[in-house]
């Protein structure tokens, strides 16, 4: 029989991960000297799990090394060992190589095993240290089957004396003789002498003998092996013939026995088993053997390819397509035949409904692709703890919103960053022990980590009760980086908004921990890459907060469809604060290039699309068109366009896939008529009119002073 | 011929594609030459269709198409030869290939003028010439190759992004 | 067709128990641990129970004695699935009534062939 175990990584992987954030979340619980068995048993069975799996799909690298884990544990579960602080670090280190080693398998790489051996070898230097009892004597028994497994037929001799009770534990004398009819030419003897009399005889038990005579190419463990389930109870002989005897030598041994049935077992050998062809090949192996030939080398990101969804969503999803399934049938109905205008209520009706319908499975559609974000919160009590044993601070976590659900594929890609500001909290935000005492706070600071949905976003805040940005250290710095002057004249926020520029995050402010070579700005980046944003509140001595701001899923987006000549783009709905006709009296000119209008209290630059993307627009007459305010980091900006046509839900393509990432544009989708438009990147095309955030800054300032002028 | 036509003789070509020591070609025209690529990794024949304009990009991209659902982006081969530009027309056809960079698969659209024959071309039909490293195209030529008193250019495009 | 009920919290082995002995043409009823397959095998009938031996909620071993102790399980075979290092615990399964077991890691190939010497 062929199958293809393959098939069933993706789920081993999947629980594997899912058993090591168990496995990493119950360690983090675990005090040597007091911890309830549960807890150690959980740990135990996640890692059993593991290396079961791992050792049924050929993982053997993981196999082997969660063996020595699970050793450990098993003595700590048993009581033969006590649990101590180097275990429960050494099992977390442990949770970390395996989870490294899965990822490497994941991606179809050669797992590295330095680490696991390193870690191996200190396992068992803790395992050879005497325990209460011994432990190494839980490997298999070597099984005495080199004799005799020659190429030649062997004469075997087998006595079998049942044990009575073998039935009442579901073994099936007759199916153990069958398997070794299997093995050979089998000729069998059943001797009933000890069945008693009818009157006496116990229905439930086994009152049999049997006297075999195998003629087979086998080894005398194969034997055994059939018998291997209750050599206890039963009495079995098996002895290599020197040469063949008879069926009638048999029987004659067996003389002196009442009766002799003597049955060719070898006809009996029907099973299901062998009646089942090797299947055909599920066909996307099929097609998998056939493309891997020119198939060209991918590299393969680790972003997993399957998801675990509660059967309530299903569920939904059902009812969902059985309306759909009822609306369809309306619908046919009504078209049936030739069309009467009298109906054409009940089509429109039909409409709403079928419209309706479509809507509500796409939201069901998406809710299958939403997890709880607890499953990416959950590697932070691990992250906090090992970081503020390095850092020397007292630090305790709060997890708020763990059931807030968002996008898998946003989990994973969310992680990072998060990961990059809790750890940027940790290290810059939160003080020490004693710090903390001068300043009149409790020894222990506190990060909170806090998801919640807001309209049709996820926000998720890092607050942490440390002391607040150093805005005049920010300030010292981002002058000699050259990211402002000191005439610019920010005010404090938007001086510390400076910490997510480019080039803020230098050598020198690179620590061990929150550092890596990584700054605030490629966690901006990636967020947006999201189409997410991040913000930033700090209170000079009380702490901070970072608020990150993500759309609930990146497959779909509300989006406003603009048009500039003949060109259709979609701007994303929650970037777009208001649109409006422009007012020739509000506009101003600054330096003769920038043009800017006041709009209430503010200045917002305007950008005219037609003139960053080069395209031909219908009037470059700022009074003909129309602006769109959208808001990028916390700034905002005008975008000029010909005209607002409708605003409608698209479907997000990707344009990188088969081109390149463009400059201003972040995706695209396929409109009702089939054609192609692409989706601004409002932050991209920021960048691309030359505006940064400490120009526009410079914007307001000269504002401001052309106004006080005025006054 | 039409596209129809050119798409089953396609599919046909590329089943039959056994004898590895041959290779089939799809050659198309352009500005009087004939031009050969790989049969294997064209996907499908298309009409020319008006694309959607990606700002700022290279005058020979003429912009992206939906090409079932999938956003591919097309590439006039004139401009990217730098022949001179025609009016498209009736028989202006795109053809749709999987190229390869940097590792990854990328389908894309080549508008030419017109979609010749399909040719089996064997190795010792390949002829180099001191011409082509002169040639400003001479990146995306793999050989020339004589067939039926023709002389064929055969391409690799998958740089021409 | 015959009727095997295959237990195990690991959606993993549990899965290639299950579609492998389909293969060989079983009818495979799946649970995720002992209360779950003793609730299932109460209201069906099954002619093999293949069940893990570390499981939450219930362990192999516990299913396995309480299933012998229901009548119409009296004379069903059944085997747990066990890693090497759970010598100890096949006594353990033999004296809760298990017919046998089956050592993990295994193969599709070895799991259709154990299986021969208990049901036909």
């Amino acid at each position: 029989m062929s199958i293809d175990l393959s098939q069933f990584f993706e789920v081993f992987y999947e629980e594997s991960f899912e058993g090591l954030d168990i496995m990493e979340a119950e360690l983090l619980d675990l005090q040597p000297g007091n911890f309830d068995n549960e807890t150690i048993n959980t740990i135990f069975r996640a890692a059993h799990s593991i290396k079961g799996g791992s050792g049924t799909f050929g993982f053997t690298s993981v196999a082997d090394f969660t063996h020595v884990l699970e050793t450990l544990l098993d003595q700590i579960r048993d009581g033969r060992r006590a649990l101590t602080q180097i275990h429960i670090d050494l099992l977390l280190q442990s949770v970390d190589c395996l989870r490294d080693m899965l990822t490497a398998l994941q991606s179809g790489e050669e797992p590295e095993t330095q680490q696991a051996d390193e870690l191996k070898s200190q396992f068992n230097q803790i395992l050879s240290e005497s325990s209460d009892a011994e432990f190494q004597g839980n490997e298999a028994a070597d099984s005495p089957d080199s004799e005799s497994a020659g190429e030649t037929e062997t004469y075997w001799k087998i006595s079998f004396i049942p044990g009575r009770d073998i039935l009442k534990t579901g073994n099936e004398p007759l199916f153990l003789i069958q398997e070794l009819a299997e093995l050979g030419v089998l000729t069998q003897v059943l001797d009933v002498s000890t069945v008693p009399d009818l009157t006496n005889i116990e229905a439930e038990d086994c009152y049999f003998k049997w006297q075999f005579e195998l003629q087979a190419n086998c080894a005398q463990a194969q034997i055994e092996e059939i018998f291997e389930w209750i050599e206890d109870e039963c009495e079995i002989h098996i002895e290599q013939a020197a040469q063949t005897n008879t069926s009638e030598d048999l029987v004659a041994q067996a003389e002196g026995t009442s009766q002799v049935k003597q049955a060719d077992v070898d006809a009996e050998r029907t099973s299901q088993i062998e009646e089942t062809k090797p299947e055909n090949i599920p066909p996307e192996n099929k097609a998998k053997a056939a493309s891997s030939g020119n198939k060209p080398k991918q590299t393969k990101t680790t972003e997993s390819g399957s998801i675990r969804v509660g059967i309530e969503k299903v569920d939904s999803l059902i009812n969902m397509v059985g309306e759909l399934v009822i609306t369809q049938a309306m619908l046919t109905q009504l078209s049936d035949g030739d069309f009467d205008p009298a109906k054409l209520t009940s089509l429109k009706e039909g409409i709403a409904q079928l419209a309706h319908n479509t809507r509500d499975l796409q939201e069901s559609v998406m809710r299958i692709r939403m997890l709880p974000i607890g499953s990416v919160f959950s590697r932070f009590p691990r992250l906090v703890r090992d970081t503020s044993k390095k850092l020397n601070k007292k630090i305790e976590l709060k997890l708020l919103g763990e059931q807030t659900e968002l996008d898998k594929t946003l989990m994973e890609k969310i992680s990072d960053p998060l990961v990059h500001l809790v750890r940027n909290a940790m290290d810059h935000g939160l003080e020490t022990p004693d710090e903390r005492l001068q300043a009149g706070k409790s020894e222990t600071g506190s990060i909170t980590l806090n998801a919640y949905h807001q309209g049709g976003n996820i926000v998720i805040e890092i607050i942490d009760d440390g002391r607040g940005l150093n805005t005049e250290k920010i300030k010292a710095k981002a002058i000699a980086n050259g990211l402002m002057s000191e005439a610019d004249g920010l005010t404090d926020d938007q001086i510390n908004l400076l910490i997510f520029e480019p080039g803020f995050s230098t050598a020198d402010q690179v620590s061990d921990l929150s550092g890596r070579g990584v700054g605030m700005d490629v966690v901006r980046r990636n967020i947006q890459a999201l189409n997410g944003s991040v913000e930033l509140e700090s209170n000079k001595g009380e702490g901070s907060v970072v608020t990150i701001r993500l759309p609930l899923t990146l497959a779909i987006l509300d989006g406003q469809l603009i048009q500039v000549g003949q060109h259709v783009y979609i701007i994303p709905l929650v970037n777009i604060i208001e649109s409006l006709q422009i007012n020739s009296a509000q506009l101003s000119n600054l330096g003769g290039e920038l043009e800017v209008l006041r709009l209430r209290e503010e200045y917002i630059p305007i950008i005219r699309l037609y003139d960053v993307f080069n395209h031909q627009p219908k009037t470059n007459q700022l009074s003909e068109g129309l602006l769109v305010v959208v808001e990028s980091d916390n700034e905002k900006v005008g975008i000029f366009v010909d005209e607002l046509l409708s605003q409608q839900q698209v479907v997000i393509k990707s344009l990188e896939a088969n081109y390149f990432k463009v400059d201003g544009i972040s995706g695209a989708t396929i409109l009702g008529d089939g054609t192609v438009s692409l989706i601004l990147d409002v932050a991209g095309i920021v960048r691309l009119a030359g505006l940064t955030g400490k120009q526009q800054a410079m914007i307001a300032n000269q504002m401001n002073e052309i106004e006080q002028l005025e006054a | 011929m039409n596209i129809e036509s050119l798409n089953a003789q396609l599919a046909e070509n590329q089943d039959l594609i056994q004898d590895t020591s041959i290779k089939q070609y799809l050659t198309f025209l352009m500005a009087g030459e004939e031009y050969g690529i790989d049969i294997l990794t064209v996907q499908e024949i298309r009409g020319w269709e008006q694309t959607t304009a990606i700002p700022n990009a290279p005058g020979y991209v003429k912009g992206v198409m939906n090409l079932r659902g999938t956003v591919v982006p097309v590439i006039d081969l004139r401009e990217k030869f730098a022949l001179e530009a025609v009016e498209y027309s009736a028989v202006t056809v795109v053809i749709v290939l999987k190229i390869e960079q940097a590792g990854m698969d990328k389908i894309i659209g080549i508008v030419v003028d017109a979609v010749s024959d399909v040719y089996g071309i064997e190795a010792s039909q390949f002829k180099t010439s001191p011409s082509l490293e002169q040639n400003q195209n001479s990146q995306f030529i793999t050989g020339l190759a004589q067939v039926e008193n023709k002389t064929l250019i055969l391409l690799n495009l998958d740089q021409v992004l | 067709m015959k009727k095997i009920l295959a237990v195990d919290d690991s959606a993993s082995m549990r899965q290639m128990v299950s579609f492998t002995l389909k293969k060989a043409g079983f009818d495979v009823t799946e649970a995720k641990d002992g209360v779950e397959a003793l609730e299932i095998a109460k209201q069906s009938e099954f002619d093999l129970v293949i069940s893990d031996v570390n499981m939450p909620n219930m362990d192999g071993i516990t299913l396995i004695s309480n299933l012998r102790g229901l009548s119409s399980y009296k004379f069903v075979p059944m085997l747990m699935l066990t890693t090497e290092s759970g010598l100890e615990k096949k006594s353990a399964g033999k004296a809760a009534g298990a017919t046998g077991w089956i050592v993990k890691p295994f193969n599709p190939d070895q799991l259709i062939a154990t299986i021969g010497k208990v049901l036909r």
